[in-house]
Order: C-alpha cells, then structure tokens, then sequence
C-alpha cells in the first residue's frame, strides 16, 4: 500500500522496538514511524471505510470513483481501505489528508459526490455538504471552521480505546499497526513476564467478560493456567451471534492485529501453543482480514516457532463457524470445533479445565482480547481508572433500530444510559419519540425511555430487569410495536436453540406459539379465545421461572428475558392485543384491517394482481373489496395503490 | 467417602460418583428420562434436578458429581414445580394416544405425568402429525411420541455401535433421523430393536402382527403352529409383573393352547439340530483350517450388518439357518408329511425376543414353495399382549406341555438365549465330535460373566479350540477389524448384536435394566444345570429326526434343508 | 465426483475436527450436499452418514438441494425485522412461489432468510447474489425480479 516505504523494512527494526525507549529511537526509525502513522505524508492520502456495512451501502463503488478521479487527472495520492468509524448509518465514509493537513471526513458520499470533494480539497477548500469534521492532530494545520471530531456530539462523550484506530488505520498494514506501537506489548511480555504475572495483572485490572458473560478475565485465565496438560488452547469466540450486535465485527474488520497481539498475550499467558478464532462463516471481510493479518504476523516472525528467541510457540487458525447462533456458547462452540452438533454442555467441568479435545481451553470474546494490549501496555491501575469500582475499562455498544446516528459507541462503564441514548446518538429519528431501548439481543431486555438513567455496568443493568449482554442496543420508537419485537425474539430462540434440553426447546416454542397468536386476528369473534390467550400470557411468567431454572444453557435461562422485562414495562400493549386486538403502532399487520376506499377506488386492478393472499376481488373499472378473512394485513395493495384508495384502521 | 446432606440429613456418599447414584443408594428416587445405565450422562431432559444450596440455578443430579457437604434438597416445592412443568411442555403438544398406545401402563411419560400429578393441560401447544415410518420390518416409529431424550441415538452409536439414527436440524424443528432423513427400511438400520428397548415412550415400537394373525386363528381350514425361543419363557413373567427371571416354562404352552394355536412347539428343538450343522460345519474348516474364525450367523441383526458394512466377512459366517428358520423348515417339511397337510395349510408363528427376526423372516432364502418357512414373527411383547387380549389370566394355568414330534429337548438349545450360549453348545458338541467322548464338565465358565468379550481355549486331542463370544456389537467391532485382516487367533466366534445377547433381544419386555437382564440371563443357567441333558447331541428325538429326514448332520440333505447364503448389500451408512 | 476425492485429498488430517472444513470446502464446490458425497466424506473420515447429516442439518449454512442461478437472501436480523423485513420475505414467497429454503424449478432463483448482514444502518437489506439492496420496500421486489428475468432472456 504505502510505495514508498518499503514494506517489511520495519521488520527488521523489531528489536530496536522491543529494546530501546521511544526517546532513543534511531532517526531512521523515528522517520519510518512518522511516514506509516501518516504524521508527516509526502502526498495525498485518500481513504474509503471498506467495513461491510459500507460495503453494502455502497463504499466499493466510491473507492473506485476516487481511484478513477485520480487516474484520469493523473493526481499522485495514496489510496488505501479503512474500517468502520462508527457512523453506520451515515456511510460511506472517505477521509482526505494532504500533506501537512490535518484529515477530514465525509460521509453519506454517494458516487457522484466524490468528484465535488476531491475537487474542493485539492483546491484547498472543504466542502460542507457530506463534512463529517476533521481528526485534530497538533503537528498538522487545522481546517478552518471544519469541527473537530471530538467536538461532536457522536464522539465527544465517547473514550475511545480499542477504536481508536478504527476507520483510521488501514486494518491490512502490519506495519501500520507496528507503527503506532503495535506488538511492542507482545513482545516485551514473553521476553520480560512470567505467565503468572500476565494473569495477576489482568485480574488486578478488574477486565471482565465482553460477551456479557461480566467472568473475572484473569481469573479464569489462572485456572487454564494452573492446570497441568501438555498442550492448552486459547480460543477467539468471533461467533458474535446475537443479531443487533457489531462490534466485534467491526473490531476485526477496523483492526485485527489488535485482536491478534490479545491472542498472542492470552496464549502466553495460560500456556497455550494454538490459538484459534471461530468465526461465523457469513464474516467474509473480517475472515479475508484476519487472515491476512496472521499471515502478516507469521511473517514478520511474531508467530511461529520460537517468537523473537523467546523460546516460546503459537500458532493461530480460522476455524468458520457454519452457522447456529447457539455455537457463540463456548461448550458448543468446542462441540463444534470437534465436528459435532453444537450441543451446549454441562459445566462443570469449565473449558478452563477441560475443553477442546478434553484439554484446558480459554474461550474468550474478540472485545475482551482485544483490550489485553492495552491493559498490559498501561498497567492495570490506568485501567482500573476507567469505569467503575466493580466495572472497569470501557465498553462497545453497537446501536441499531429507529435510532437518530446508529453505529459503534465506546464508552467507559458506568457512563449513563441516558447519555448514550440521548446525547451520543440523538435519541430516536427526527419527528418520532423514543419508546423504549432493548439491550443484549435475543436474551436481552428493554427500559422505557423514562428509565434509562442508569450506569451501563453488569451489575446495573441486572437489577433494572435488563442485559448488557454483548452490548447490542436497539432502539424503539412509538412506531415499533413491543409485542411484535418479543415475539420475534423468541421465534428466533426456538429456532436457534440448540434442542437438547426440555425446558428451552419446548419452552421457547410454547411461548413463540402464544405469541403469535396474541397478534393474529381470532377465527371468529371468540370470548373464549381471547381467556385463554390471557391465561396462557399468565402462564408465560411462570414458565419462564423454570426455563430459567432448569435449562443447560444460557440461551435457554435467558431465553424468555425480553419477553418477561417486556410484561414488566409494557404489560398494556400485551392486553391491548388481547382485549382490543389492536396494535397502536401498526406493526401485527394480522390485526389491521384493510379496506378499500368505494369514492376513491378507480378499479384499476393493480393492487389485486399483487395481493399475496389473494384477498382482493372486484370486476375492473369498479371499486375493489377486500376479503378480511383471506387479508394478512401485508400492505402491499396500500402501497401500491396510485389512487391512494386503500386504508386500513 | 464424603459427607453431603441431603434433605436435612448427613449421609456419606462415595467420592467422584455423580448425584444421582449417591441418591439411588440412600434410596432416594429422583425420577430420570434421559440418563441410560453405563451410558455417558448428556443432562438432556432435566427431569432429574434437584436443588443445590449455593447454586443459582438447579441442578441435573445425573450429570453432576457430589462434592463435600453440598446441601440437597431432592423434593422441595421449587424442584416439584419444574420438574412438573417440565413434564407439562412434554405433554403440551404430545398425542392424546395412551388409550391405543402400545407404550401405555410401561410409559416413562406416562409415568412420570402420573407421578408429578399432572392432572391437566395448561400449556397448550401446536400438535405435530409426522408421518409414522412403518417401512422397516422390524420397528416402527412414530415421531409425534418422540421426547427427543435421545436414549436410542445412544444406544445405536454407543452399544450397536452403527449409529443409524442421530439428530437432525435443531431447536423447535429437532428431530430423530438415519442419514439423508430415508425411511429406516432404506437406511443403515439392521433391526436390532436396542433402540426400542431403550426408548421411554411409545416413539419406537416393534412391527406388529398380531392382528394379521388373528384372521388365521379363526380360519378352520389353516393349521396354526407356533414355536417360540428360550427367551421368551423366562422373561414373558416380567410383563404380567412377577419377579424377573421366573421362568413360565409350560404355562406358555398352556396360554398359547388356550388362545388357540394348534400346536406348539420350542424353537430349542431347532436349537439343538442348529448346534449340531453348526459343529458340524466348523469341524470341517477346523480340519481344512480355512475361513477361520468362523462367526456365527444365528443373529440376524449381525447377518445385516456383515451384509450392509463388512462383505468381507460374509465367508466368515456360519451358513447355517438360525433355529427358528429350521424350525420353520422342519414343520413345513417334515410336520406336514407326517400330518399329511399340504404345507399351505400351515401358518407358521414364531414368538420371539428379537425384533430383526420379523425382517428377517421376509428373506427370500427362508421360502419353501415360494411361501415363507415362518409366516408371522411376534415378539415377546406381543405375546404379553396376545394373552391378555384373549383374556387368559396366567395367574391360574397349570404348565402343559409341548407338542411332538419336536418336544424333546436339551439345555443345549436353550442356552442359545445367553450371549455365550452358543458358543458353549457348540463346543460341547465339537468336543464330542472331535475327541469322542464328552466334556468332562459341560459348562464352559469363561464364556459366562459380565466382560463384553469372553474367551476360552478348549484343549482336544486335535489341538486347542479357542472360542470367543463378544456381545454388544459395538465391542465386536474390533474383533471383526481383525478378522479382515486375518490377526484374529479364534476359531469360533460367536458374536451377538445385543447387549448380553438375545436375553435382552429387541423384543422383550421393558424395561430392561441391568438387574432384570442379569435375572434372565441366571435363569438360563440355572436350566442348564437342572436339565439332566446338556448337549445338542444327546436329544433322541433330533436324531429320530435325522434319521427319517435329514440323515445325519452335513449331509447333503440336510445341507439342502438347512443351509443359507449371504450377499452383499448397498445402504447409506 | 473425483471432485470429491480431490478435495478429500487435500484435508491430510483424518479426525473429526476436519469434517465442518472439508463439508465447507464440498458446499462450496458444489454448491450443496448429497447423499453420496455424504458417503464418501463418511468413508474418508470414517463417520457415519448419520452424524454427517446430523450434523450438517445443525447449521445453518449447508443445503441439500442445489441453489438457483440467483441466490436471494432476506435480511431478518432485529433492525431489519423492525423494518418490516416479513413482508420483503412474503413478497417474495409469493413471485417466487418458493419459501425459505427452497429453488424455483427453473433453477433461476433460491430463497434463504438470514440474519443480520451487516447493514443495521441500511435497514431492511436483501442481497442477490452479491449485490446488496439497501433500504428495500417490498412493492420494489417484483420489479428487481422482472429485471433479473428480462437480463437472463
Ligand atoms: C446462547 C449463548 C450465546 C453466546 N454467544 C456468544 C457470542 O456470540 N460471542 C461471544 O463472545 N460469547 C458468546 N457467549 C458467551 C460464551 O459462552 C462465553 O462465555 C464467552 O465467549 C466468554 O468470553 P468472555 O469471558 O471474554 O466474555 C454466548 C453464550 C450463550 C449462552
Ligand atoms: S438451554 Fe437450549 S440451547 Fe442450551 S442446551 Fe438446552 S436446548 Fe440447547
Ligand atoms: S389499486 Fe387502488 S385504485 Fe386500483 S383497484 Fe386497487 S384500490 Fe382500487
Ligand atoms: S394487505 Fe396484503 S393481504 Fe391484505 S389485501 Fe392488501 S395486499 Fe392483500
Ligand atoms: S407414548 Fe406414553 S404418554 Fe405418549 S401416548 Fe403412548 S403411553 Fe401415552
Ligand atoms: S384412564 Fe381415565 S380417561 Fe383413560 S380410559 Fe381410564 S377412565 Fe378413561
Ligand atoms: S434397530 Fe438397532 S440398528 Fe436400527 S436404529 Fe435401532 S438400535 Fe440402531
Ligand atoms: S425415539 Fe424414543 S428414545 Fe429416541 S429420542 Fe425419541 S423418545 Fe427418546
Ligand atoms: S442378539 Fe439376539 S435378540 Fe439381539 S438381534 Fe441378535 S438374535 Fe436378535
Ligand atoms: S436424567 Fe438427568 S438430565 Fe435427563
Ligand atoms: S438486521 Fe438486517 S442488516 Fe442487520
Ligand atoms: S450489523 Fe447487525 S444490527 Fe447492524
């Protein structure tokens, strides 16, 4: 990527790295770090976030614009991919720096856009349309009234540790990441540190589990550690399952020798030779990322045999993850490592002790590995200071839904719900109210608006009747319908449960089955139906007492959470839906019922011929009717409509 | 030695063992739908937490190890209530069948619902209407019964060792399947019946015919015999509810006389001619030493599963008729001249332990007149059922015996029952064969006990004879990797698909526990030794037979009369 | 099918850690699973056919049936649900004829539902091979088809 320098010639300045103080750098050295940081750059630099998510809104096509804008005026800039800022719904981002200038961003850039740009750039002008602001850096000349990023509202509030370098960097460059002082945490620890003293360090830390899981990191690494096998695992859970979660996604895809040097730290640190990373297989980018970065790292010899004549081992494979939501739990996931149905097992015995192919194996999440470096780096007080007593360092929040700005937020624990909900992300779209957030995914819960002044810590959260989780946050506006969003929470469980145990398979199955009942019409206008339906909703609390109970798992313990925090906040919207039979905000299409408009129907078949159920009949050039016994409520012949003939109440 | 409490009470409670164990021997019963004796607990069903003070959730006792003053509490309220409500998602959706089921009044379902005081049903689920798979001969299944405890995957991998049927898809869509989700007659399933025998509901039940039978009954034009396996008379007890073990040695003759048969006869008749084409047999390759090891064919579970995974082996096999099939032989034959019937008019009934003999019977090898030598095949449970439905009370019968010209018979015969039986009777025959005179002691005690593979070497002034008996055909497994590749040091070898043999065929009564099995197995023994005869060779009446027949063992009628072939077959395995 | 053993060939190791890789590898050269690659990846890693299916009827990505010329699959992660993602799915449930899962029978098209593809931000998505569609309404569906149709012609 970067032609001038030459790649690989900081390979060979690894131990100067490794040995001397940054003060007593050769200038040789000092240079080749200031050209690939892109502190000091002889020509433009141009980069376009490549994350999936800017991908499918249209990033490739954006990156090519520029490389044929550059091309056809035959400007020589450098052009390289970038992860994801954080900006989901504002991309894609491209990002332009001149030499001596600080970098500006843009988002929302469409193809067409890229031309105006770069126009105004080149000509020393920032455009303000798609102006996101710039990133302040002292050494460089500020843009005149550009805003700095971290005067935003998105990032102004946010402590970026483990981001930092996302949508900045470029995720395929080793020696990018060596240059902002990459691996040197690695590589002093296997040359200075005993095993133990990694351990002790990330207990005193307070780091806890970043998939929700809130277990004591060092803690478990000790037990691994202590005891006795000849070979140990360490393995990456990158299944990141929960739908609504992506951060860890967005880590690999922004960042991967981050994640990388965690593994290597973790492996060291409980004795481990292999390391592996499941990943889900739909990962394409991040897969085509972080095996390009292993493969960098096993060249640069930071893995392999006998790392920097330390006498110590690793090596770290890919395993792809075909697919059960289920496998994210790590007894599964080591089922499924060992080419079995990825059947949760009891515990104990804990993987820590007995794993992957019965020998101590550390299941560990991609966000907790990766803020090992820095942990080690910085010593574990300086990450005691962030966050809370009981909940230390920072935490990835992924936000999807109705929400105003939806994307990556790192805040440090103990930080106010409130303050991300309304000051990061702006609340709930313009026009529209915020209802309520729903927190962890599947096995999550949600608080109203009016009660999310609360810290985000494990603890916290609990005792509010809500999740942390992996740290999914959907957002819900009065225009979402509660019942709606649990009932496909728990069809989603009973799909993705793994089926072993009585409680949550069957369970989760019950309760999808009331619940689609609770939003469907009722065969005929039936007092006795809707009883029912109210007794079964009643049974639904208590079943979920023994889903919780007895279940082998987390996904069956935890299955029903949405659904009971949904009771205990909403508990109206359930008996509207079974008294009223009515969904204010529209969603349970079955309840709707749609009718045609005699005045305003001009006959004119079109919605007719598109009906999926059939459920629309009539002779042309005479107003159509609507069959409400056959009409599912899709909404299609109101969309279609030129006439705007079709309503529904 | 560690102390728990449990209830409010101390007790000691040995190291390393699981919850379960500790509370069965303090005769604490936690009720259990998942865990299998001598199987890998999976802590599928749940049914067996209890409460354990210091833990969040329950805890599966079958799964979970004791530890030093763990507090239990087995039956208070909270644990009740799950294990109901466990019970009550079971049976939300689960047919109302009980009334026709087979399973009814031996359900564990069932059972368990009685127990817990399930008295209504308070979850209502979406009833399912799979399709039941009735294609194989030997067993049924019908999914809708299906808990999903997963007991007959186990068995199938862990004991048959062939593993036909595992799981499939996951969540709300899980089910029992082979490879490919094929009809089971298509699949890799030789038919054993483990899996029905393991199963707790009705899901898997064996292929009836009982029914077609009864239209034969009625028919006075048809000549109905029956005959049936040692097995049968010493665990027919246990689904009237005596003790396991009690052997009903002529009770059965009298029901079956009662319910209308026209003769009846004991399959150990067959038994004894059996042993002797056999001994017979392997005194041959003994001679010439060649496709030794022999491994005894009497199985029909192993005959398909050489057929279907080892052709091979297929030389190996004993081709002689297993003795109900020579049986079947015999009455068509031989009974019908001396009757003088035509052989048409004779319907054929075996009752029987094993569930793959009702496939068996279907084989194109076991015709006379391009009409089956056995017509229906019930199993033992059948039978149980056949009694009761004629409403004869086996409590009041006086023993009768069996009809000629197949009433006179050995312990040999009846040994064939034991995994180890056969292997045993043959020798006593060989032995006499080979050296002229008789065993010194007849029991042959290495070949009994509790090892899944037993061996003996039986010295004769020809050499040693080494037999061997494995049961279980998982444990076999390897015996037969070294029969392929010629390392084997045996020279019979009796091999046997179920568990301690056709005592716990596929066909008997459940359950069938460890205990139960081992009380049939003693019974048997305890035949051997009071029958004053103990060898094949001793029964007059076979020789009468061989003489007016089949002429002496090997010969070439009886060769005709009783030989079989084997062939390769294709299946997805 | 010497494909098969080709592909056999390359995974030396023989346990059953190998058999999710060396399914992935079959899928991806043939696009789904047979019976008789079952057999034959069975015979190589010595596992019955049973546990392979079993196991590959666990996840999510292996199929048994051949997909269509075009692939289409519906996003129904949490934030396209919210947007509406069912009524994409029906919409094309009823062009296509087919449900999840399935291929027209002219080979053209595939259905799956999967979730969350990235794209929370873009809600609802659906992709066609590997072409995204951002923010789709389910009244634009028949037209992207009638492309497609009017394309392959
Ligand atoms: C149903 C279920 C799904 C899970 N999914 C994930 C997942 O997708 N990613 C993950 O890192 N952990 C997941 N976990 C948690 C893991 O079991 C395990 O606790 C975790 O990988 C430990 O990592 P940590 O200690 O770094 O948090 C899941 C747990 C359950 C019960
Ligand atoms: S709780 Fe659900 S996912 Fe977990 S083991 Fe039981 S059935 Fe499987
Ligand atoms: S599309 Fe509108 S105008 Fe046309 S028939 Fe339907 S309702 Fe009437
Ligand atoms: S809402 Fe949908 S199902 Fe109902 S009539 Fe309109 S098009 Fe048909
Ligand atoms: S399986 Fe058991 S519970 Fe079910 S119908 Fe049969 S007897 Fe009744
Ligand atoms: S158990 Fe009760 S319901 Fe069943 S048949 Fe007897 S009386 Fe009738
Ligand atoms: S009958 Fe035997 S081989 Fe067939 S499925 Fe049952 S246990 Fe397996
Ligand atoms: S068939 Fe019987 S043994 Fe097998 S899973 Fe179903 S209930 Fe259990
Ligand atoms: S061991 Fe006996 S009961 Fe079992 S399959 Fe073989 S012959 Fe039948
Ligand atoms: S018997 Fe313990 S979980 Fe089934
Ligand atoms: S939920 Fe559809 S892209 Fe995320
Ligand atoms: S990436 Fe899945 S919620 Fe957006």
């Amino acid at each position: 990527m970067t032609e001038e320098v030459h790649t690989g010639s900081i390979k060979k300045l690894i131990p100067e790295f490794i040995e001397k103080d940054p003060k007593e750098y050769s200038p040789e050295l000092v240079e080749l770090i200031e050209r690939l940081t892109h502190l000091k750059i002889l020509k433009p630099l141009i980069m376009v976030g490549l994350n999936t998510s800017g991908r499918i809104a249209g990033a490739r096509r954006v990156f090519e614009a520029v490389t044929g804008y550059l091309k056809e005026r035959d400007i020589d800039a450098e052009m390289a991919e970038t992860g994801a800022i954080g900006l989901n719904s504002e991309e894609p981002v491209l990002s332009v720096q001149l030499p001596g200038r600080t970098r500006v961003l843009f988002i929302n850039v469409a193809v067409d856009d890229v031309q105006v740009i770069l126009d105004d750039v080149f000509h020393h002008t920032i455009p303000r349309e798609k102006l996101l602001g710039q990133i302040r850096d002292e050494n460089m000349d500020a843009w005149q009234d550009v805003p700095f990023l971290d005067e935003l509202a998105f990032f102004s509030r946010q402590r970026r540790i483990l981001l930092k370098q996302n949508g900045i960097i470029d995720p395929l460059s080793i020696d990018a990441y060596i240059a902002h002082g990459g691996y040197r945490t690695f590589l002093k620890t296997i040359r200075y540190h005993t095993l133990e003293e990694i351990c002790v360090m990330m207990e005193e830390s307070g780091l806890r589990g970043r998939s929700g899981s809130g277990f004591l990191t060092g803690k478990k690494w000790m037990v691994a550690q202590q005891t006795p096998a000849e070979q140990k695992y360490l393995v990456c859970n990158a299944e990141e399952s929960d739908p609504g979660a992506f951060m860890d996604r967005a880590l690999m895809e922004g960042n991967p020798h981050q994640l990388i040097e965690g593994i290597c730290i973790a492996a060291y640190a409980i004795g481990a030779t292999k390391a592996y990373i499941y990943i889900r297989s739909e990962y394409n980018d991040s897969i085509r990322k972080l095996s390009a970065a292993i493969q960098a790292a096993r060249d640069y010899g930071i893995l392999g045999h006998n790392i920097f004549f330390s006498g110590f081992n690793l090596s770290i494979s890919i395993r792809k993850g075909p697919g059960a939501f289920v496998c994210g739990e790590e007894t599964a996931l080591i089922a499924s490592m060992e080419g079995k149905r990825g059947m949760p097992q009891s515990k104990p015995p804990y993987p820590a002790e007995r794993g992957f192919h019965k020998k101590p194996t550390i299941v560990n999440n991609v966000e907790t590995l990766s803020n090992v470096p820095h942990i080690i780096a910085n010593g574990p007080e300086w990450f005691r200071g962030i966050g809370t007593g009981d909940c230390t360092g920072t935490k990835i929040f992924s936000v999807s839904g109705r929400a105003r700005t939806r994307g990556l937020i790192e805040i440090p624990m103990g930080t106010s719900l409130e303050v991300l909900v309304q000051e990061i992300i702006g609340g709930s779209q313009p026009g529209r109210t915020l209802k309520a957030v729903h927190i962890g995914g599947p096995y999550g819960g949600m608080l109203p608006a009016s009660k999310l002044n609360i810290p985000v810590c494990y603890e916290t959260f609990r005792r509010a009747g809500a999740v942390l989780g992996a740290g999914g946050i959907l957002v819900l506006d009065e225009k979402t319908c509660v019942v709606d969003l649990v009932k496909y929470f728990m069809g989603f469980m009973k799909h993705q449960s793994c089926g072993k145990c009585i409680p949550c398979r069957e369970g989760t199955k019950r309760m999808s089955e009331l619940l689609d009942e609770i939003t469907r019409k009722p065969l005929a206008e039936d007092q006795h139906d809707t009883l029912e339906k109210f007794r079964g909703l009643m049974q639904l609390e208590k079943l979920a007492d023994v889903m919780r109970d007895t279940s082998l798992c987390g996904l069956g313990q935890l299955a029903a959470n949405p659904l009971i925090s949904a009771l205990w906040h909403f508990r109206e919207e359930f008996e509207e839906h079974i008294f009223d039979r009515h969904c204010k905000p529209n969603v349970c299409r079955e309840l709707r019922t749609y009718y045609i408009d005699v005045e305003l129907c001009t006959g004119c078949t079109v919605c007719a011929k598109r009906c999926p159920e059939d459920a629309i009949i009539g002779t042309e050039r005479h107003p159509y009717f609507i069959v409400p016994d056959k009409c599912t409520g899709c909404g299609i012949c109101k969309e279609v409509c030129k006439f705007s003939a079709v309503f529904y109440n | 030695m560690i102390k728990i409490e449990v209830n409010k009470k101390a007790v000691s409670v040995e190291k390393g063992q699981t919850i379960l164990s500790a509370l069965r021997e303090h005769g604490i019963m936690v009720p259990t739908l998942c865990s299998m004796e001598e199987l890998t607990p999976t802590g599928a069903c749940r049914m067996c937490v209890v409460e354990v003070e210091g833990f969040d959730n329950l805890v599966p006792a079958c799964s979970f190890k004791v530890q030093e003053w763990m507090k239990i509490k087995t039956h208070s309220a909270r644990v009740l209530r799950a294990r109901k409500a466990n019970v009550e998602l079971l049976l939300s959706n689960h047919p109302d069948d009980c009334l026709y089921c087979e399973r009814s009044g031996n359900c564990e379902l069932q059972k368990l619902a009685e127990d817990l005081n399930v008295r209504n049903r308070r979850i209502q689920g979406k009833r399912t209407s799979a399709k039941i798979d009735s294609s194989s001969l030997g067993i049924v299944r019908d999914p809708d019964k299906c808990i999903l405890c997963g007991r007959c995957v186990r068995v199938c991998e862990e004991i048959v060792g062939i593993s036909t049927i595992d799981f499939e898809r996951r969540g709300d869509q899980l089910k029992i399947a082979t490879a490919m989700s094929e009809p089971l007659q298509f699949s890799s399933c030789i038919d054993c019946g483990q899996c029905v025998v393991a199963c707790p509901t009705g899901a898997l039940i064996d292929h009836n015919q009982f029914q077609e039978l009864d239209t034969s009954l009625d028919d006075p034009d048809m000549i109905v015999t029956v005959q049936y396996t040692p097995e049968v008379t010493v665990s027919l007890a246990e689904a009237f509810g005596f003790r396991p073990g009690t052997d009903m040695k002529g009770i059965i003759n009298t029901a079956l006389r009662r319910i209308g048969f026209d003769y009846i006869f004991e399959t150990a008749f067959g038994g004894d001619v059996f042993i002797q084409e056999q001994a017979a047999e392997l005194i041959a390759r003994f001679r010439r030493k060649e496709k030794m090891p022999m491994i005894t064919s009497r199985c029909p579970a192993l005959v398909n599963y050489v057929e279907e995974f080892r052709p091979e082996l297929i030389s190996f096999l004993t081709p002689v008729r297993p003795p109900h099939q020579i049986m079947g032989k015999l009455i068509n034959k031989w009974f019908a001249t001396k009757k003088q019937v035509p052989s048409n008019r004779i319907q054929n009934v075996l009752i029987t332990n094993c569930t793959a003999a009702k496939y068996e019977a279907s084989r194109p090898e076991y015709a006379s007149d391009n009409s089956p030598d056995v017509d229906y095949v019930l199993t033992t449970r059948e039978l149980a059922r056949l009694i009761r439905l004629n409403g004869i009370n086996i409590n009041g019968l006086d023993p009768e015996p069996a009809d000629g010209p197949f009433n006179a018979i050995t312990s040999a015969g009846k040994l064939l029952a034991n995994a180890g039986g056969e292997a045993e009777a043959t020798t006593r025959t060989v032995f006499r064969e080979i050296s002229k005179k008789e065993m010194q002691d007849p029991r042959i005690t290495k070949l009994r006990g509790n090892k899944y593979l037993r061996d003996a070497v039986i010295a004769t002034p020809k050499g040693d004879l080494r037999v061997a008996v494995v049961h279980g055909l998982k444990h076999a497994l390897k015996v037969m990797d070294e029969i392929s590749t010629g390392k084997s040091e045996y020279d019979l070898i009796e091999i046997m698909v179920c568990r301690e043999g056709c005592v716990n065929g596929g066909g008997q009564p459940i359950p069938a526990n460890v205990n139960v099995i081992r009380a049939r197995t003693k019974t048997i023994y305890d035949i051997d030794k009071s029958e004053s005869l103990h060898c094949a060779h001793k029964n007059n009446a076979v020789a009468k037979m061989y003489e007016e027949f089949a002429r002496a063992p090997a010969s070439d009628q009886s060769r005709d009369l009783f030989m079989t072939r084997f062939a390769h077959r294709k299946v997805l395995k | 099918m010497d494909r098969i053993d080709q592909i056999l060939n390359d995974f030396r190791q023989v346990n059953r850690d190998a058999l999710i890789p060396v399914l992935q590898a079959v899928q991806d050269e043939f696009g789904y699973l047979s019976g008789e690659s079952l057999e034959k990846i069975g015979a190589h890693l010595r596992l019955p056919a049973s546990k392979i299916y079993g196991l590959a009827t666990f996840y999510s990505q292996f199929t048994f049936a051949p997909r269509g010329k075009y692939h289409i699959r519906v996003c129904n992660g949490t934030a396209c649900h919210i947007d509406r993602s069912t009524s994409i799915l029906k919409e094309l449930n009823k062009q296509l004829g087919i449900v999840d899962g399935e291929a027209t029978r002219d080979g053209m098209f595939s259905l799956e539902v999967v979730a969350c593809m990235g794209a929370c931000g873009q809600s609802p998505v659906i992709a066609i091979n590997e072409d995204y569609y951002p923010k789709v309404r389910s009244s634009a569906i028949r037209g992207l088809l009638d492309d497609i149709r009017t394309k392959h012609r």
